[in-house]
């Protein structure tokens, strides 16, 4: 029926109110089946966000409008307490200091090893799978690209990788992840998005839940003006990240970004 | 024009357009537009082309088979470009046709895509000079001193040729992405809208254009809403109104002041709480506005509705139509697919007794305002036999499936009538599908 294929139907009449259908502004099950369902609308409004055309301008109405969606997930999350929870455990689940330590990870011992794996898994997977692939979402809904918001503050020039996994258990060598450059810091669109360092100890479960997210994604302010002044560097950023081989561009992208940024701004200036 | 009653029945005409199920992405139509006497229907696509139809005055004792469309002209309105600062291409999409009323023999369109305007004229040509006794036959010139007498040349008639020009390119003014142009009744001005500024030019002068709404924050990262349409006043040369993503359509006053960015009234419906999901705000957006032909009211076209708004109404619409209520329960289908991003238009018949606009499947939509009634109509090349009456289409959502009635999860999404145009003064329509122009005519009994 559908352009995509998709198998996933948010909305049986007979179920608990879905995502898309009327929920009183009072009456917010905090259902798991309404968790679960928010929790993947997120994910596919952050791909949504970095899947923009590669060539020709993203649109910028259709941004604005996802964000928008985005921002309002993410204030009932927060009002939920389920936006904490989400980030301590991520913050948790994954190495919160440089990515750059992935590429040694085969230097290291076990423990730090499959620690690094479980979060690199998403490498490698074709961006349009994301969208075309049936994603049994209803199953396992977080394994459609749950990314989290990235540490940021830590590492500037640092970017995550940005691919959803859609496969849990692809083994990507974890020196795939090459990190391209975006300067994903500082600019606070959303400024709630940011996590919180330390983090407590992590809870094996919700570790296990949020394995395979990408923290990367929840950084929408970057994704929202780096489409607006720099739209070209999020796709390639995404095809960079995508190829193993991608050479790690990553002073050059940053200036790369800014400047055109700045030429962006000149522009209208001068036109 | 008769107004039409509950007992209007619409025929197939004419399709324009490959048959192929194959459609090559340069051939989908993009916008449709009928000239001010409705001789002429304008359709611009993907690949930056213009057809322009003329109707036909023939067979006027055939009053069945009221006048045909054929093609009068066909040119290369824009070409793709690459804006080199931004790595990026500027596509040729032509996004909207505005039709200038004829003031002499040429016609004149401004179409747009997402960057740049041009003014074409359109103009005939059936005689040329022939007799000049100036040059020989191979079109040298002759020796001045071999000629004795001047022979005027004569016009004679030659097959029509109808040639198209560019008279004007209206270029750099805007950053984003124009999504309207709106044609000044004052017949000298025009405006052109993108996602965040509206600017207003002369049609006669290229260089200069004055920004007279800019919704654009300083800081970019607290962007919320966009421009999503812009239009001006039929009657009133002072007034424009333009929507936002965001449902609402403010109504500016040009002699207010320069920077319309203060408008003089704001339209507004306030939200149903019972309705309310993570899609409320993008299903409000507002895809189209158009004024009546009257000037009293106004149309706009949301994800789900048609709502008609009186002038001196601000806080709510007088008139609200369901176009495919059925969708509302699958709106995270369509925001999965992009379905829910989708543009539609809409547009009112010549005496505002009707409006019509397209859903998907190949339907469109009709609702007649007096009498609340409304038909669902399928374009498609099986109904397309000359003169066949379209038969009302029906969805059903859910529940027991009636006879010849279509259900929810058979919609072929990938087929959306976007773009729909009326007859200023005739009950004659252009729908246009992916890649088809589809004609449809009343019946004449």
């Amino acid at each position: 029926m559908f352009a995509k294929g998709t198998k996933r139907k948010f909305s049986d009449p007979g179920e608990e109110p879905a995502l898309g259908a009327e929920l009183g502004p009072v009456v917010r099950p905090l259902s798991s089946t309404y968790s679960l369902q928010r929790q993947s609308l997120l994910d596919m409004s952050l791909i949504k966000l970095q899947l923009c055309h590669m060539l020709v301008e993203p649109n910028l109405c259709r941004s604005v409008l996802i964000a928008n969606t985005v921002r309002q997930i993410q204030e009932e999350m927060t009002q939920d307490g389920t936006w904490q929870i989400m980030t301590q455990a991520l913050a948790a689940a994954q190495c919160p200091a440089d990515r750059l330590v992935a590429t040694e990870v085969l230097c290291r011992p076990s423990e730090a090893l499959a620690a690094a794996q479980k979060e690199e898994e998403e490498e490698e997977v074709v961006v349009a799978a994301a969208m075309e692939e049936d994603v049994d979402s209803e199953a396992n809904p977080l394994s459609s690209s749950s990314f989290l918001p990235a540490p940021f503050g830590a590492e500037p020039g640092w970017e995550d990788e940005e691919d959803d996994s859609e496969d849990e258990d692809s083994e990507e060598c974890p020196s795939d992840a090459e990190d391209v450059p975006d300067s994903r810091r500082g600019d606070q669109v959303f400024g709630t998005f940011e996590i919180k360092h330390p983090a407590p100890p992590p809870d094996p479960a919700l570790e296990e839940l949020f394995s395979d997210v990408d923290p990367s994604y929840y950084d929408l302010d970057t994704v929202l003006t780096g489409m607006q002044s720099t739209p070209k560097m999020g796709p390639y950023d995404l095809l960079d990240s995508l190829s193993p081989h991608a050479a790690p561009a990553l002073s050059t992208g940053t200036s790369c970004r800014s400047d055109l940024n700045e030429l962006d701004h000149i522009m209208e200036i001068i036109s | 024009m008769a107004g039409p009653g509950a007992d209007m029945q619409w025929c197939f005409s004419q399709v324009k357009g490959a048959i192929d199920d194959d459609v090559a992405e340069a051939d989908i139509i993009s916008t449709v537009e009928f000239n001010h006497t409705g001789e002429l229907l304008a359709t611009g696509d993907k690949g930056g082309r213009v057809v322009i139809f003329q109707q036909e005055i023939e067979n006027k004792n055939l009053p069945q088979f009221r006048s045909e469309y054929n093609v009068y002209s066909t040119f290369q309105s824009h070409e793709p470009e690459f804006d080199y600062l931004k790595s990026l291409e500027i596509e040729e999409k032509i996004n909207k046709i505005r039709w200038l009323p004829q003031k002499n023999a040429a016609q004149f369109l401004l179409s747009t895509n997402d960057k740049t305007i041009k003014l074409w004229k359109i103009s005939e040509r059936d005689k040329r000079p022939e007799g000049y006794n100036l040059k020989e036959e191979d079109g040298r010139y002759k020796d001045p001193n071999s000629i004795t007498a001047l022979r005027v040349p004569v016009l004679i008639p030659m097959d029509l040729m109808v040639e198209a020009s560019p008279r004007r390119v209206f270029s750099n003014a805007h950053t984003y992405h124009i999504n309207s142009i709106s044609v000044n009744s004052d017949n000298e001005t025009y405006l052109s809208a993108d996602d965040l500024r509206i600017n207003l030019w002369n049609l006669e002068i290229t260089d200069r254009s004055f920004n007279i709404v800019d919704i654009k924050p300083t800081n970019m990262e607290e962007l919320t809403e966009v421009i999503t349409a812009a239009e001006f006043h039929p009657l009133h040369c002072n007034t424009l109104v333009y929507s936002s993503s965001k449902g609402t359509i403010r109504l500016c006053d040009m002699r207010e002041s320069a920077l319309c960015d203060k408008h003089s009234k704001l339209f507004e419906e306030p939200e149903d709480p019972s309705n309310r999901s993570f899609f409320s705000e993008i299903i409000s957006s507002i895809s189209d506005v158009k004024f009546s032909h009257n000037g009293r009211y106004m149309m706009t076209r949301d994800y789900l509705s048609v709502k008609v708004w009186d002038l001196n109404m601000e806080n709510r619409p007088v008139e609200t139509y369901q176009v495919h209520e059925y969708l509302r329960s699958k709106l995270c289908s369509l925001y999965e697919n992009d379905c829910i991003f989708d543009k539609f238009e809409c547009c009112w018949n010549g005496n505002d007794s009707v409006v019509m606009t397209g859903s998907y499947n190949n339907f469109f939509r009709m609702f007649e305002r007096s009498q609340r009634r409304d038909v669902t109509l399928e374009a498609s090349r099986e109904n397309s036999k000359p003169l066949q009456v379209l038969k009302p289409r029906k969805v059903c959502a859910g529940g027991k499936r009636k006879k010849d009635e279509i259900s929810v999860d058979s919609l072929d999404f990938n087929k959306k009538i976007l773009h729909t145009a009326w007859h200023p003064q005739e009950n004659i329509i252009a729908v246009a599908t992916t890649n088809n122009l589809y004609i449809f005519q009343d019946k004449v009994n």
